[in-house]
């Protein structure tokens, strides 16, 4: 599973690095880190609805106060 | 456009010298053809479209002015492909300055005391029957004690501003005593480019590269094309917000703008590392100037060079690697990076440099009014990252990468602000006389904010980074980098 997470400027600003770094955390809690692939890519096109992330290509919007719940219903139960 | 016989009003454009605006006056109209596509039918027109009418506005008659310009129209669409240096020399607008050296003028008022005749070690000095001073040149050293004691300040010394400004010696003359630059020696730091009055010397452009690029990924389909900003733009552009730069970019066709200042907060961070481990001394390797001045001057020195790439190419390689088939372009006030993205150790990172000066042309070819723009976001970098623009904020950065790392070393930095700084900084390492573990080198003199490059050389340039620094939303080096993956560190 490859999860991507926007940390260009406007996503970057909306909390991003607290988003990567929750999913750093929750991967490792969870050791996944052999199943779940985290990057980072700078913009995404779809700024007002930032914290962008992709799942597979498929469109996420996420904060830092959603993460956690975002990581268990689109990464721990689908990988 | 306003007519080129009434007097500029320094209000009318947005650079140090009239120079400045002429080499901007001749990038806009290349890149306003190269937009449309008809920059090959209608290349020869430019000068013309630049100087109407008869009358010269800048040097004996219209017509050597028009063919001054024509060299500068093929040094906008890229220059002499022969020649490795991306700074060149026009040799027909050089005015073969005189370079007599020290020499007495009209002042001397052959006064009794002769005191230029004391001061002179050498008895260069003689005196006619008016008691007027002559310095014998086959005697002379050109010490300048002469012209120091003479208290009318009548004894001059004639040097060519590109010479002087030339702090590598690179520059002598040609026989036809037109500059002449020795590329083995030439760091492309562009100060000579700054400083000649006459726009002789001047660094090669890229910019229809640039535009042929934007216009071929299609609107950013095909492949995306990335700015990367160098961390001076703080302090240029200062008749808009910076947020309404970031919006002319992309209007220019650019898909997103990204801070050079994020690869300066993973430079210091594995500079650091690489300092803490060396167990010798370190120089630094952001400047690309001061780096070529290592290799080209003081060669044995080398090995102490920093491993990493500089700021600009190591996030270049981090956005490479999350997109590999974008393009990426460093806007930046440096003539020197222009030389460095061309390196085999850069060049599959960044596909193109241009200059801000060059920025300022590529809106106004596209009549872009940044003010009339709508602010958007710049903000990838921390603090840290952002003050590497100045002299001594590498140093800083360095500090807080060993501090925030909890490496126990004792950085011993020296801040070398300008060429003849390093050079005396490293005279001094290379017989052991600097009590330094860490040399950071700026080829500029005030760092980056100093780059020929730039739009403007101001006194509160400093100021404008420290204040563009501080709105960061990372206040920390380890944070600004969390985002990114640090690539493999590279050992000596």
């Amino acid at each position: 599973m490859k999860v991507t997470v926007c940390i260009g400027s406007s996503c970057h600003l909306k909390g991003s690095r607290r988003v990567v770094e929750g999913l750093q955390y929750l991967i490792g809690e969870n050791n996944l880190k052999d199943k779940v692939e985290l990057g980072g890519t700078f913009c995404m096109n779809n700024c007002q609805n930032g914290v962008c992330v992709t799942v597979d290509d498929k469109n996420f919007s996420v904060s830092p106060d959603t993460v956690e719940d975002f990581f268990k219903t689109e990464i721990l139960a689908k990988v | 456009m306003q007519t080129n016989n009434a007097p500029v009003a320094k209000k009318d454009y947005k650079f140090d010298t009239k120079v400045q605006y002429l080499k901007y006056k001749v990038l806009r109209e290349v890149a306003r053809e190269a937009w449309q596509g008809t920059l090959l039918e209608n290349v020869l027109d430019i000068p013309k479209i630049i100087i109407p009418g008869k009358t010269p506005t800048m040097r004996c008659c219209v017509y050597k002015e028009r063919a001054i310009l024509g060299e500068r129209v093929k040094i906008a669409m890229g220059g002499d492909k022969n020649n490795p240096n991306v700074i060149e020399v026009i040799e027909t607008a050089c005015d073969e300055c005189p370079m007599g050296g020290y020499e007495v003028t009209n002042a001397c008022r052959g006064c009794l005391a002769h005191r230029c005749e004391d001061a002179c070690r050498k008895g260069a000095i003689s005196f006619d029957h008016n008691q007027k001073a002559h310095i014998d040149k086959t005697k002379c050293v050109e010490c300048g004690l002469c012209a120091k004691n003479c208290p009318y300040s009548a004894i001059m010394n004639f040097k060519r501003p590109c010479m002087s400004a030339c702090k590598v010696n690179a520059i002598s003359m040609n026989e036809d005593k037109a500059a002449k630059i020795d590329n083995d020696k030439c760091i492309s730091c562009g100060a000579c480019v700054y400083q000649c009055p006459f726009g002789a010397i001047t660094d090669k452009s890229f910019i229809i590269n640039v535009i042929d690029m934007i216009q071929k990924s299609r609107n950013n389909e095909k492949y995306k094309v990335y700015a990367l900003v160098a961390p001076a733009i703080g302090s240029q552009f200062s008749y808009a917000k910076l947020g309404q730069v970031v919006q002319g970019i992309k209007e220019l066709g650019f898909f997103t703008v990204i801070e050079a200042a994020l690869g300066a907060d993973m430079v210091a961070w594995m500079e650091s590392k690489e300092l803490s481990e060396c167990g010798d001394y370190l120089t630094s390797s952001c400047c690309p100037a001061f780096v070529d001045y290592i290799r080209k001057s003081f060669p044995n020195m080398a090995d102490h060079i920093s491993s990493n790439l500089s700021p600009a190419g190591t996030i270049a390689r981090y956005i490479k690697s999350t997109d590999p088939d974008s393009k990426v372009i460093f806007i930046g006030p440096c003539t020197a990076k222009k030389m460095e993205f061309q390196k085999e150790e850069v060049r599959p990172y960044i596909d193109s440099v241009i200059t801000f000066e060059e920025l300022q042309a590529l809106f106004d070819s596209r009549d872009i009014d940044l003010k009339s723009l709508d602010e958007d976001i710049l903000d990838n970098a921390s603090y840290f990252g952002r003050i590497f623009a100045r002299s001594g904020g590498l140093a800083d950065a360095v500090k807080q990468a060993l501090k925030e790392q909890n490496i126990d070393f004792d950085l011993k930095a020296v801040s070398c602000d300008g060429i003849e700084a390093c050079k005396v900084a490293l005279l001094k390492k290379g017989k052991n006389m600097l009590d330094a573990n860490f040399i950071e080198g700026m080829a500029c003199v005030g760092g980056c904010i100093g780059g020929a490059g730039c739009l403007t050389h101001g006194e509160k340039n400093k100021a404008e980074v420290d204040k563009y620094g501080k709105e960061a939303m990372e206040k920390t080096i380890s944070e600004a980098i969390s985002m990114v993956k640090l690539p493999e560190h590279n050992h000596n």
